[in-house]
């Protein structure tokens, strides 16, 4: 058994990434970055602007992550956060651990290890001339926004595109101004809804899950992509089951504890999958029976 | 009358209720209109009306001292609030206020309640009406109650 798993951990060492740009990138070892420029986005939440310190760009398509190195501290597991195709390399994070309030406290200029692109994306392809009804919470804003990048970006391609998105209180609105611009545009429908607010706030009250039961939708001509925290994501799922959308045609991404994101470690191990490998999008239809169980 | 029975009916939470109950209701209910930023009603006081909303949008808050009001659900039309008036002590357990003018069907709660005693049919279908927009605000409060996008998620 452990001859086994040393071979498979040397296989992968030796394998390429997933790395459209063709480049050979041992998906052990960590490029190096730097911070070109770090925004503060939400009371906790930062976005780091990267730039790939030997010139070659990071290629990545939406929903992907990478594992992102706070040298002498730690690596974490962060969605890209920015357009695929176009900018440098985004990253959104929230300060939760050492690791990540290490990230979120670096300036410009400092260095970053960068491990990626790895998993599987959304499904812009299935997608295409469709309706795509995006649904975030929180923070789970920051790895579909890549993905409202590309609808906007190729809008013809697309029916009907709408986001919904669930907050804590006002003033934790991730990509507040992007939003706002978002809902000005006349090609994409944008409800944002929070679940407490003072009496100032002019906007919807609520959880997420209001906003869907609000939202018509055509049942057989939507993909929807999910993402934000695991209870709200299985709630979500129910609330679009109840509108008539079939199990595989919502996508949710998971979070887990992502360690090699190579498939071979364990920690992010959901039933029979690897959130890292074979993730962190998954249809809904494939998670319903896993997301069942308690103890996973 | 024939108008107020037209616009009940047209109203999501009365959709296809059967004539004679909706002949039945007709009689307890009446138009109203508040202007923005108004209250309807508020916490403690008697929960004397059930309200349908038609156009507008409604707030309801809890104020808790030194916090100042906190808004737990927004209402849009198509929607219903105020309902204590089914269950005793018939008395408000927030405030709403409207957050912008607000067209409503408020429904007389006694007159309401004494036909659904009357007419146990009549009650069994309201309550029908009801249920399922009372578990769901429940089940809403309990996700806020768990503070998902909290920092400790």
């Amino acid at each position: 058994m452990r001859r086994a798993f040393s071979f498979s951990i040397s296989t992968a060492l030796m394998s390429e990434a997933a790395d459209p740009s063709g480049r050979a990138a041992p998906p052990m070892v960590p490029r190096i970055a730097h911070v070109r420029r770090r925004r503060h986005d939400a009371p906790d939440a930062w976005t780091l602007e990267l730039e790939m310190s030997d010139g070659a760009p990071l290629r990545y398509a939406p929903g992907q992550f990478n594992m992102l190195t706070a040298f002498g501290v730690g690596e974490v597991a962060i969605s890209m956060s920015g357009d695929p195709a176009s900018g440098p390399l985004v990253h959104t994070i929230r300060a939760v651990g050492p690791v990540s309030h290490a990230l979120t406290r670096l300036g410009a200029g400092q260095l970053v290890g960068v491990r990626g692109p790895f998993g599987v994306g959304w499904p812009m392809a299935q997608a295409a001339g469709k309706d795509v009804l995006l649904v975030a919470g929180g923070l789970g804003l920051a790895p579909l926004r890549p993905a409202i990048y590309r609808l906007l970006g190729e809008r013809a391609r697309f029916g009907k595109v709408t986001l919904l998105f669930g907050a804590r209180r006002p003033e934790d609105i991730i990509f507040r101004h992007e939003v706002e611009s978002w809902r000005g545009r006349f090609d994409i429908d944008v409800e944002v809804t929070v679940d407490h607010a003072g009496a100032d706030w002019r906007g919807h009250v609520g959880v997420v899950t209001g906003l869907i039961s609000r939202h018509e939708i055509d049942p057989a001509a939507t993909v929807a992509m999910v993402c934000g925290p695991e209870v709200m994501m299985r709630f979500v799922a129910m609330a679009l089951v109840d509108k008539g959308l079939a199990e595989d045609a919502m996508y949710l991404s998971m979070e887990r504890n992502m360690k090699c994101a190579i498939g071979h470690c364990g920690h992010c191990q959901l039933g029979p999958t690897f959130i890292c490998r074979d993730g962190p999008v998954f249809t809904f239809a494939r998670l319903k029976p896993l997301l069942s169980v308690k103890e996973l | 009358m024939e108008n107020l029975e037209r616009i009940l009916s047209e109203h999501p939470f009365f959709a296809d209720l059967d004539k004679s109950f909706l002949s039945l209701a007709c009689g307890c209910a009446r138009n109203a209109h508040f202007e923005g930023g108004r209250f309807i009603f508020h916490e403690g006081g008697a929960a004397d009306n059930f309200y349908l909303l038609r156009q507008g949008r409604v707030a309801l808050q809890i104020s808790a001292p030194g916090r100042g009001a906190n808004t737990f659900l927004t209402l849009e039309p198509g929607e219903v609030f105020g309902v204590n008036w089914l269950v005793p002590p018939y008395r408000w357990s927030y405030d709403a206020r409207t957050l912008e003018s607000a067209r409503v069907i408020a429904m007389d709660a006694h007159c309401l309640r004494n036909k659904c005693e009357a007419d146990h049919d009549l009650g069994y279908d309201i309550m029908k009406r009801l249920m399922p927009i009372l578990i769901e605000r429940l089940h809403a409060t309990r996700l806020q109650f768990l503070d998902l996008y909290g920092a400790h998620v």
